[in-house]
């Protein structure tokens, strides 16, 4: 039965990746706590290469809320020489970002662009970046991503990707897109659910789940080659893929010894064994940043809640308690806190716990949000929400005083993963 | 370019539907009573067995269970739904059936596709008791993906937490 359908497999592959021309629009609540102010001048010669670069910096570092744009209000200086300090002092500019950018002979972009410190009257940073033709969007991301460093000391996420399921009627499509929403790429596309994407430590790879066999069934897909093969397809359900930090396993659950337990295996299928016991339901399996431990839901204690437990076995501790119940747990970066998906009086919440204090933080209003999972620096959290009755993506800051929707152009966003740091 | 990638999508569709018909046929002449039951062999005993399924009135017309949220245990109330089919089963041996668990979208995508797959695996367990054969069985679950009802309410809830004895044509 499964040979005769090996013969169908074979040709979805074919489906390539294709660049839908899908744009977002996407709406900023809320403002951090102190805001930076900054301006950013057009980049010099930028209107000869049909993007302007200077407004994907601006529209990045707001989005982040962590910065206040200030207008140049006409003046546009190109060059250190050609910056009057004062003109910026007066207008309540802290730094300011100035540069050119051109084609370059061999079809490459390059920018040069600065950040001067407007009251030291200092150069934060000097440097050119250039991409291929095709990607101005992300000069602009790389620039962003420099002035945040420099400005908030963290790293900045502005180059990096996301994935998610945009499902539209039946059609089911993973997509691949810029940290904006931008730049889609369609991974596969078909007339059966997709869920649960799982970046590559590396970001090479996605692990997703696939019912193109009739049920759940876990593939491994290369971004590069669009190349995929079934990883676990065995009877009942197979899903929830995490890859280990050093991208050496896999975890997965699978029902084909009965109920929904944890397995870890290699990428390449070999050394499947089973980490979680007991009757009832174990999924969502997470590793810690340093490979040693597991996060996931589980209802062992009668309903789904979060628990932890080292990655080869062993005894399983609680995590949340309380009232309602708990979901798709994964940790932040720096492994001193996890976000999950809260269920109470009805509502959803995406929340954070600290693993020290056991201090439970609410990060949202409440709704239908789903999914949550940190960007690379840990400052922001990406997950599905619901706006006018569709599903969309959306993202909050981690202290949760910023809040950012993000409409695709049709149908509803589910299932969104951060992919790794560049 | 999306031309292109559509009508691939298309033609996957239809090499699925030609793959898949092979082993449809496989299983028919043995297994279909129209075809196996004329006449002589079977004569009214096979006669009574394709009225029993096809007939509306019978309780085999009923061919889903449904639960309360959270729920995987087959209620009271369709147990009898469950055994009758298990008796059907146990007498119609070459009769195969798929058991597909839903879920209400509350919890997580992931937790609900393990939640539906407790629920057909508990059907499944059922129809075994009943003298089913696990060979006639296949229990698969599609979480909260194939929801009947798409709206954030109670009614929709309830269609979707269900299992779905499907048999195999």
């Amino acid at each position: 039965m499964l040979k005769a359908r090996c013969g169908v497999l074979g040709l979805l592959m074919l489906l390539c990746a294709s660049t839908a021309n899908a744009v977002l629009n996407i709406e900023i609540i809320g403002a951090g706590e102190q805001q930076i102010p900054v301006s950013i001048v057009p980049f010099g010669g930028d209107e000869k290469l049909g993007l302007a670069i200077g407004e994907v910096v601006s529209g990045d570092l707001q989005r982040s809320g962590l910065f206040r744009l200030v207008d140049p209000l006409g003046k546009s200086p190109h060059a250190p020489a050609e910056v009057n300090y004062a003109d910026w002092q007066v207008r309540g500019t802290e730094a300011l970002a100035i540069g050119t950018v051109g084609a370059q002979a061999n079809g490459r972009v390059e920018a040069r662009f600065r950040l001067l410190d407007v009251v030291k009257k200092v150069e934060l940073i000097g440097q050119a970046v250039s991409a291929n033709d095709g990607q101005l969007r992300a000069v602009g991301h790389r620039i962003a991503d420099l002035i945040y460093e420099k400005l908030t000391g963290n790293k900045g996420v502005f180059s990096t990707r996301i994935a998610y399921v945009n499902r539209q009627g039946r059609q089911f499509s993973l997509i691949v897109a810029d940290s904006d929403g931008y730049n889609e790429q369609v991974v596969l596309s078909q007339h059966e659910p997709i869920m649960s994407p799982a970046w590559s430590p590396d970001g090479s790879h996605l692990a997703y789940v696939s019912f193109e066999t009739g049920h759940a069934a876990v593939f491994v897909q290369s971004l590069y080659t669009n190349q995929r093969k079934v990883l676990a397809d065995f009877r009942g359900s197979n899903s929830a893929p995490a890859w280990s930090p050093d991208g050496k396993q896999l975890a997965v659950v699978l029902t084909r010894d009965g109920s929904s337990k944890i397995y870890l295996m290699r990428p390449d299928g070999s050394d499947l064994h089973r980490v979680s016991n007991g009757s009832g339901i174990d999924t969502e399996p997470n590793f810690s940043p340093d490979g040693q431990a597991l996060l996931f839901t589980s209802d062992r204690g009668g309903s789904a809640q979060i628990y932890w437990m080292p990655v080869e076995g062993g005894a399983a501790q609680r995590m949340t308690f309380g009232g309602g119940t708990s979901y798709s747990p994964r940790y932040s970066p720096d492994g001193k806190s996890f976000v999950f998906t809260h269920l109470s009086g009805g509502k959803f919440y995406i929340s954070t716990q600290d693993f020290q204090t056991g201090q439970m933080e609410m990060l949202s209003e409440g709704g239908w949000e789903k999914k949550p999972t940190f960007a690379p620096n840990g400052k922001l959290i990406l997950f599905a929400s619901e706006a006018r009755g569709r599903g969309i993506l959306a993202t909050v800051s981690s202290d949760g005083r910023v809040k950012q929707h993000m409409f695709t152009q049709s149908g509803d966003a589910r299932e969104p993963v951060w992919g790794p740091a560049q | 370019m999306k031309k292109i990638v559509i009508s691939i999508v298309l033609l996957n569709l239809l090499a699925a539907c030609a793959s898949q018909k092979p082993q449809e046929t496989a299983a028919t002449p043995a297994s279909s009573p129209v075809a196996a039951a004329p006449a002589v062999a079977m004569a009214s005993s096979a006669q009574t067995y394709d009225d029993a399924l096809n007939d509306p009135q019978s309780i085999l017309a009923k061919r889903s269970v449904y639960y309360p949220f959270d729920v995987s245990e087959v209620q009271d109330a369709d147990k009898p739904v469950v055994q009758a089919h298990g008796a059907y089963l146990s007498k119609n041996p070459a009769r195969t059936v798929r058991l597909e668990g839903n879920c209400d979208e509350r919890g997580s995508n992931e937790y609900n596709l393990a939640l539906g797959q407790r629920r057909a695996d508990g059907v499944k367990k059922m129809l075994e008791l009943g003298g089913a054969k696990s060979a006639q069985l296949d229990s698969v679950s599609y979480g909260e993906e194939k929801p009947v009802g798409s709206t954030h309410d109670e009614a929709s809830w309830a269609k979707n937490r269900r299992t779905d004895i499907n048999y195999a044509k």
